[in-house]
């Protein structure tokens, strides 16, 4: 077995200074009848390098790959370019094979760069501090609903009909164990977002209001009246990105006054990898870092007067405070955040602007054809790189009758609202700066065709 | 400037030391790397783009109107400034990481090859199913193991990391007692567990109450056994536990929470000791989390991601969470998602996490557990604790090891700073050992040891390897013992020496803030 150094001589010798008589010997703590004591049947024994990666590699080639056909889904992960060194960095094994780090003075690559990130991610999104990631975006915002409700001391929640139905999904179920009220909608297909709404739902009891910013449909809202709106009644107001690139473009939610902003940074280094694994964004306050989840690297001196960093602010992590924690949070996601960072560092800010109106021009020119399709047309008003078009078909059979045609044309509101009749001729498109001439044509013959 | 006592004059300034001060604070190999924002400029990029078309915005009112202060840096200094810091860390590759708890072997590089694969890193989330069967069918494969290894009924996928597990575990058991109509308030939890486990208890809307360990380093039972009642939800218990030790009462311990209506999670960061020798599914357990990033060697890359799938007993099955991967009538693989549970997924307590779980994972445990097969994975685990046990008698005469007497650890070896002269502590201890070339191990935990120092060697150590940590450790204890007062400073080789924390917590610096002009200028 190649991952074994151990042979049977090692073992042999090694027993013998145990003083067992046997490697059974070693397990005596477990009751015999529980022992096994053969490898369990009916599963393959171990097998070379060269079968299993043949086997993996049959079972990669059953998937479209989104690199190999014209393709426009967005909804919370999008396909960028992503550099050859930031695979080749986040590939050094002291980042890749190192732990969570406990011991600073070797650990300060990940440290360093972890309070890197943090400055990048609290710049990107306009806030004064950011953790060293989450989860993801969706398990980022729970969090962000319940630090806000340690904060406020409310337990109620608005939820804009704009954020990603999953992460609504994924709050509901945690607030259905916590006892938090959530005020949530289905979004409509209209031009502009539900800022009404939730300015007439804001009371005196309302803990914070959460709103996605590009949406769920790609619609861009100004946040500045959901605000004001929130802060006059004493509560927080909680923005979430889901697509971190559109800040290169747009103005930063933490500018137009939001006190908590989470996100996933999926866009940013980490591909697509069929959902998994992402990296959450949180930025808030300076005066409610206590309050914030997960990891904290912070600036410090060493013995000798060197400036060097350390995990900090520890108090409000589970292993000091156990059931006081802010959170159960543990393993987070460093290697992506280090992803993020390291692509974000390749850009930089004149690279990111780039990035972002080649995106939003790429778009442009796509929502424009598609629009010209008679029976087709665009919902938003505003957008970056992802808008929403109204079919005059069901759009859910429409997006399967493209994959027939090879081209992965965008995410049906069927398939993320089901059940949601008004929603089911609704198609999200997203537009990166991936998507070639080429495939903006192929869009386009095939929407014709299936609209017709 | 000192003169040194043959006359010789170093070329540059020495410290307090004695050592010769670079002009750079450079030391050869080992090169200081300023942060990113001292030496980016938001100018330069590393990346070139097509020309830009011509466009009529859509953005609407809200463009940017001021810079954002996100530095960039060329390519070769990109690669240049993450290589320098990489530098600055320990990591498996460079050598054994004894952290107990944390299973830091080997990561196979077939991994990270597989994972790479663009049917399997280039695939959307929300891509339809039938695009992607091959990457349903890798969820399934790695589901079928696991239910197999921990002769399970059913599993959850989606959760991210062992915390996340315990979360997806303790909802289940909630959602579970709720049907039944049976509101039940708190959650046992061993003094020695992982801090996690209160915290996700509370997380999940419990009061934690503590039960005790006896002197042998195992669960009290009598006292877990009268604390239990109707208000009792559940048990947490860690087996190997926290001490290293297995549970030999585990069954009993088992029934017993089932007489009293209350389910068992075992949090399963310790499994790696017994996978492919004991199946927790014969320990009457009903809930478990898989750390992926520990038993099933992908990657810590410095704190996650991890992958922390949850094994169901029968009585949980139906209350797990969405979306879970099943095969369809039809042939090929259907993901269960929000629209299609229905009537045949009633008690489904919703999602856990956006998409499907950490696909990454998956396809480097699958390619781990093919790699090992049935035999290997057996071997896996008697090489773990045969190391470990190594350990544990090749120190005995130095390092006090409260449990030794009782028998055999399992994956790792506990110590305790009994012996240590007065003034010299475990992390005096555990900050000679980086000089010495290693990685300490965990400290201070569990915390029913005295000063505690848990070791977990893991399999993927040659004896050689261990041999050499066993030198280092024997003679790093015995200058604790002499009370060898140059321990208090050490590390002195490492890139940094002791950090103040106190300082860092006190005034907490986590952004890079420029020096505005008037402070520059004193």
């Amino acid at each position: 077995m190649r991952y074994l150094p151990l042979s049977q001589a090692d073992r042999g010798e090694m027993l013998r200074v145990t003083g067992a008589g046997s490697i059974d010997d070693l397990f005596r703590d477990v009751p015999d009848e529980l022992r096994l004591k053969d490898p369990i049947a009916g599963l393959p024994m171990h097998a070379s390098e060269m079968a299993v990666e043949r086997h993996m590699g049959a079972l990669s080639r059953q998937n479209m790959v989104a690199g190999d056909v014209p393709f426009f889904l967005g909804c919370g992960a999008y396909k960028h370019h992503i550099p050859a060194s930031v695979d080749h960095i986040i590939q050094r094994g002291e980042f890749l094979t190192s732990y969570t780090p406990y011991q600073p003075e070797i650990a300060q690559g990940t440290l360093q760069m972890m309070f890197e990130f943090q400055t990048q991610v609290a710049r990107l999104f306009g806030c004064e501090v950011a953790n060293a990631s989450m989860y993801d975006g969706s398990t980022a915002m729970w969090e962000a609903i319940l630090m806000a409700h340690r904060i406020t001391r409310r337990n109620k929640t608005v939820v804009s009909s704009g954020v990603h139905p999953h992460y609504v999904s994924v709050a509901t179920t945690m607030a259905k164990f916590t006892g938090d009220q959530l005020d949530t909608a289905v979004p409509t297909l209209d031009a502009t977002s539900d800022t009404e709404r939730l300015l007439a739902k804001i009371d005196g009891e309302t803990s914070a209001v959460v709103v996605q910013y590009p949406d769920i449909l790609g619609r861009i809202t100004d946040l500045t009246p959901i605000a004001d709106a929130a802060h006059a009644a004493g509560a927080l107001l909680i923005a979430v990105v889901t697509e971190p690139v559109a800040l290169g473009m747009i103005r930063s939610p933490g500018e137009m006054g939001a006190d908590i902003v989470v996100g996933e940074g999926q866009s940013i280094g980490v591909g697509l990898q069929f959902g998994g694994p992402y990296v959450g964004l949180f930025a808030c306050r300076e005066k409610h870092v206590r309050q914030m989840p997960g990891r904290l690297a912070g600036e410090t001196v060493d013995a000798e007067g060197k400036r060097g960093f350390v995990l900090t602010l520890s108090t409000r992590e589970q292993h000091i405070r156990r059931e006081k924690a802010t959170s159960n949070i543990c393993t987070s996601s460093v290697l992506c955040a280090l992803a993020f960072t390291a692509h974000l560092t390749l850009l930089g800010e004149k690279g990111l602007r780039q990035l972002a109106s080649l995106n939003h021009a790429r778009a442009c020119e796509v929502a424009r054809r598609l629009s010209a399709i008679p029976g087709v047309e665009l919902v938003n008003e505003t957008f970056f790189n992802e808008f929403t078009v109204q079919l005059p078909v069901e759009a859910r059979p429409a997006v399967h009758a493209m994959v027939a045609k090879d081209i992965l044309g965008g995410v049906s509101l069927g398939r993320l609202y089901p059940g949601a009749d008004a929603l089911e001729r609704g198609l999200v498109i997203a537009v990166t700066e991936t998507v070639s001439d080429e495939d903006i044509a192929a869009l386009e013959s095939a929407l014709k065709e299936v609209v017709r | 400037m000192t003169v040194n006592p043959s006359g010789w004059r170093p070329s540059a300034p020495a410290n307090e030391q004695g050592e010769g001060v670079t002009a750079t604070g450079n030391r050869a190999l080992m090169l200081e790397e300023p942060l990113l924002f001292e030496i980016g400029s938001i100018d330069q990029t590393g990346v070139d783009f097509a020309k830009v078309p011509a466009f009529e915005s859509r953005i609407g009112d809200l463009a940017r109107n001021r810079p954002i202060g996100l530095p960039g840096l060329s390519e070769p200094e990109t690669v240049r400034h993450y290589t320098r810091l990489s530098r600055q860390n320990y990591a498996i590759d460079l050598g054994l990481f004894p952290l107990g708890s944390c299973t830091m072997k080997h990561n196979p590089r077939l991994n990270e090859k597989v994972a790479r694969m663009p049917g399997f890193a280039d695939v959307h989330p929300l891509q339809p199913q039938e695009t992607v069967q091959g990457a349903l069918q890798v969820i399934d494969e790695l589901a079928h193991w696991l239910l197999e290894l921990t002769g399970m009924h059913s599993i959850a996928m989606s959760p991210k990391a062992g915390a996340h597990g315990e979360l997806c575990g303790l909802l289940c058991i909630r959602a579970a007692l709720e049907a039944r109509g049976d509101v039940r308030q708190v959650v046992l939890v061993p003094e020695s567990a992982h801090g996690t486990n209160p915290a996700t208890a509370a997380f999940a809307g419990y009061a934690v109450e503590n039960i005790p360990a006896n002197a042998a380093g195992r669960v009290d039972l009598d006292a877990l056994k009268s604390r239990l009642g109707p208000d009792v939800a559940a048990v947490m218990i860690t087996n190997p536990n926290t001490c290293g030790l297995f549970e030999p009462d585990m069954k009993t311990i088992s029934d017993a929470v089932h007489a009293a209506g209350a389910f068992v999670y075992c949090d399963g960061a310790n499994f790696n000791a017994i996978v492919g020798k004991v199946r927790p599914g014969d320990l009457g357990i009903d809930a478990m989390h898989i750390n992926l990033h520990k038993t099933f060697s992908t990657p810590h890359g410095g704190g996650g991601p991890g992958s922390g799938p949850v094994v169901l007993s029968e009585a949980l099955a139906p209350f797990g969470p969405l979306p879970f991967v099943t095969r369809s009538s039809e042939g090929g693989f259907k993901l269960v998602e929000e629209e299609n549970a229905g009537e045949d997924h009633p008690h489904a307590f919703g999602r856990m996490v956006a998409f499907h779980g950490q696909m990454g994972m998956f396809t480097r445990a699958l390619t781990y557990i093919l790699s090992h097969g049935a035999d290997g994975l057996k071997q896996v685990a008697e090489d773990a604790v045969l190391n470990a046990n190594y350990i544990l008698r090749s120190l005995g005469d130095v390092l006090d090891a409260p449990f030794a007497k009782s028998g055999p650890c399992m994956h790792e070896a506990i110590f305790s700073d009994r012996g240590f002269a007065e003034g010299i502590s475990t992390l005096d201890l555990a900050k000679a050992l980086i000089d010495e070339g290693f990685h300490p191990m965990t400290m201070y935990f569990p915390l029913v040891v005295h000063g505690a120092m848990l070791v977990e060697p893991t399999e993927t150590e040659s004896k050689a390897s261990l041999d050499e940590f066993i030198m280092a450790l024997r003679s790093v204890a015995e200058r604790a013992k002499a009370g060898d007062q140059t321990l208090k400073a050490s590390p002195v080789y490492a890139p940094r020496r002791r950090l103040d924390e106190t300082l860092a917590a006190r005034k907490p610096v986590l952004t890079y803030r420029e020096v505005a002009p008037a402070e520059a200028a004193e």
